[in-house]
């Protein structure tokens, strides 16, 4: 049925099979135009209509309400010059610094673990993993809070029964931080594992078995053939994690609303505030036009590498 | 002497759990053998499932139990008073309510039109197909919680302000879903269809009648995943909803996380009762998640 093969690219594997099909007569017009026409109704309505939307109103002095001028790039330039939108803008890349490779080692951690044959107890383990994707990104603000309260919290209890000192883990703003990354690791692994579990399930045995026979260990089997044969998937994870913790904003909002004070704002809070709280809809617009350049740019850059990377690898 | 020489699954596992150990000592062997990856995989176990136990734990603690040093691991008097206060402090029926039609709505037309696009991706072949194709793709790279501002004032001048429509309309298409139907549908022979309609079957009925029950297992893992996300949505029914009756549940929670002291003991108990009907469908409908290949729509 279906495998995993490839990365994550559409592209080419589109097009090879247009060109497969093309021996097909084009004689179905109809069919396939009713089967996508909600889809590109909504498509249209609330995706491509508001992003032309927004192009529109990055260009204005729009408040969200009442009348608005045209103003050119004033509010791109005003951005250029926004310490602000900088810090939101910088923040978030380093929240994606460290909580895509986090993340990344967790999940994949526990589909090694847990596809491991000689491992006891897989059928509580896989449901305990998996308990954590249910929790809904506010619920997940909550729980991470409360272990790691300053006064209160279980870490901090922890810390000063072994001796230490109590971490300002909420009015720390690299700590607050720190606390986030932990979050969004242990928020999203299972999703990421059931990715990783699907290609470790692909892997040839036979590579295994001659890798022993010429004495190879545990790690050096993990690093010289599982990581290879699953670099198409660790390029996908690692490109939906990226694209996943850009647009976080629930899970920070219920854990420290960004804080302390706005230290910890991400671009999504940035583009919230600057919209609804400030009513500056136009300038908003325009720091979402250049989050959009900065995520296409990531995404690209992303998949160029993973293409090379796999030439490489086979 | 045939030793299991992976740590594999698949064949690997069913050679360990076929051959029962004839010796002793082959037993040792295979138990001194797994003690390794069994404490690896406790470990996760134990990081992944303790934050939610405390949380749990403290849950159920008496309210004045919660801040009092040194802390416990288990109450050392079990309460339900944070529950009892957090059912009275929030309508959680109303919110149940609100939070249930919208998942439920949006799922099964999620479904639906996912389907049918993912179909058409995997069996039509035209130029506008392609573009669409291409449409949906940019719908991966670029999340819609980015052009948050416009999308409101989209959804404000469709009249669905404050209404669940609202939050429904605009989370219906998801990339994730198209792109796993496609991926299922591909996999599909041509030669079905083309018997079908040799058989004389028209187009749509062939969808209707011969690909939706073949993709039943797809359909079920995208249901239970979508109804996960729109039960969670947060950022959406944000901006779009204003009015308290209208709320669903995770905006509800948001007004006691963002007073000036939050009563932990209620939101405590508010959170977990907001989690009971997601983790009761999870235990229901688990194996179409845990078992299913979810690569394959995401991959693209």
């Amino acid at each position: 049925m279906t495998t995993l093969t490839s990365a994550p690219s559409a592209g080419p594997e589109l097009r090879k099979e247009v060109s497969g099909r093309r021996r097909r007569r084009p004689k179905y017009r109809l069919a396939p135009a009713i089967l996508i026409a909600g889809a590109a109704i909504l498509f249209a309505l609330f995706f491509f209509w508001p992003g032309v939307l927004g192009l529109a109103y990055s260009l204005t002095d729009y408040r969200g309400y009442g009348d608005w001028d045209f103003v050119g790039l004033e509010n791109y330039r005003g951005l250029i010059g926004d310490p602000e939108f900088y810090r939101a803008l910088g923040r978030t890349m380093v929240y994606a610094l460290f909580s895509v490779p986090l993340g990344y080692a967790l999940a994949l951690a526990m589909a090694v673990t847990i596809t491991n044959p000689r491992a006891r107890g897989k059928t509580p383990a896989r449901i305990i993993f998996f308990l954590p994707w249910l929790v809904s990104p506010i619920v997940t603000g909550v729980i991470w809070r409360w272990m790691f309260g300053e006064n209160f919290g279980f870490v901090n209890y922890m810390i000063t029964s072994l001796g230490g000192e109590r971490l300002s883990w909420s009015t720390n703003a690299d700590l607050s931080l720190a606390v986030v990354v932990f979050a969004s690791a242990w928020a999203g692994a299972a999703f990421n594992m059931l990715l990783f579990i699907a290609a470790l399930s692909n892997v040839p045995i036979s590579l295994y078995e001659a890798a022993e026979l010429d004495g190879a260990g545990p790690w050096r089997k993990f690093r010289s053939i599982t990581l290879p044969s699953i670099a198409p998937t660790s390029v996908l994870v690692i490109l939906l994690l990226t694209l996943g913790q850009m647009k976080e904003f629930a899970m920070i909002q219920a854990l420290n609303g960004g804080g302390p004070g706005t230290a910890n704002r991400l671009m999504i809070q940035y583009i919230y505030e600057t919209g609804f709280e400030r009513a500056a809809m136009g300038y908003a617009s325009a720091a979402s036009m250049i989050f959009l350049v900065v995520l296409l740019a990531l995404a690209f850059i992303q998949l160029m590498v993973s293409r090379r990377g796999k030439a490489k690898a086979w | 002497m045939v030793t299991d020489v992976t740590n594999r699954p698949r064949s690997g596992s069913a050679s360990a759990k076929a051959a029962p150990p004839r010796r002793v000592i082959s037993r040792w062997l295979t138990f001194r053998r797994s003690v390794l990856p069994t404490a690896t995989l406790w470990v996760l176990v134990t990081l992944m499932g303790f934050p939610l136990l405390w949380f749990l734990l403290s849950s159920v603690k008496h309210p004045g139990e919660l801040f009092s040093f040194p802390l416990t691991f288990f109450p050392r008097e079990w309460s339900l008073d944070g529950y009892q206060r957090a059912w009275e402090r929030l309508d959680f029926v109303q919110y149940f309510t609100n939070t249930l039609i919208v998942a439920s709505v949006t799922t099964f037309l999620t479904v639906f039109l996912c389907a049918a696009a993912g179909y058409a991706l995997a069996k039509y072949k035209n130029p506008w197909l392609a573009v669409f194709g291409l449409c949906i793709l940019t719908m991966t790279m670029l999340p819609g919680e980015i052009m948050l501002n416009p999308m409101f004032v989209v959804v404000r001048d469709l009249g669905m302000y404050n209404s669940l429509w609202g939050v429904i309309m605009p989370s219906i298409v998801t990339p994730t879903g198209v792109f796993m139907f496609r991926q299922f549908f591909v996999s599909v022979p041509d030669e079905l269809i083309d018997a079908a309609r040799i058989d004389g079957a028209r187009e749509l009925s062939i969808f209707f009648r011969i690909m939706i029950p073949l993709a039943k297992p797809i359909l079920l893992t995208l249901a239970v995943i979508s109804f996960q996300w729109r039960w969670n949505d947060y950022i959406f029914p944000l901006i779009i909803l204003s009015d308290p009756d209208r709320f669903t549940l995770q905006i509800a929670l948001r007004t006691l996380i963002g007073a000036e002291n939050i009563d932990w003991s209620i939101l405590l108990a508010a959170s977990v009762i907001s989690m009971i009907p997601l983790v009761v469908i999870y235990l229901v409908f688990q194996r179409y998640i845990t078992s299913s290949n979810l690569s394959a729509g995401l991959k693209d």
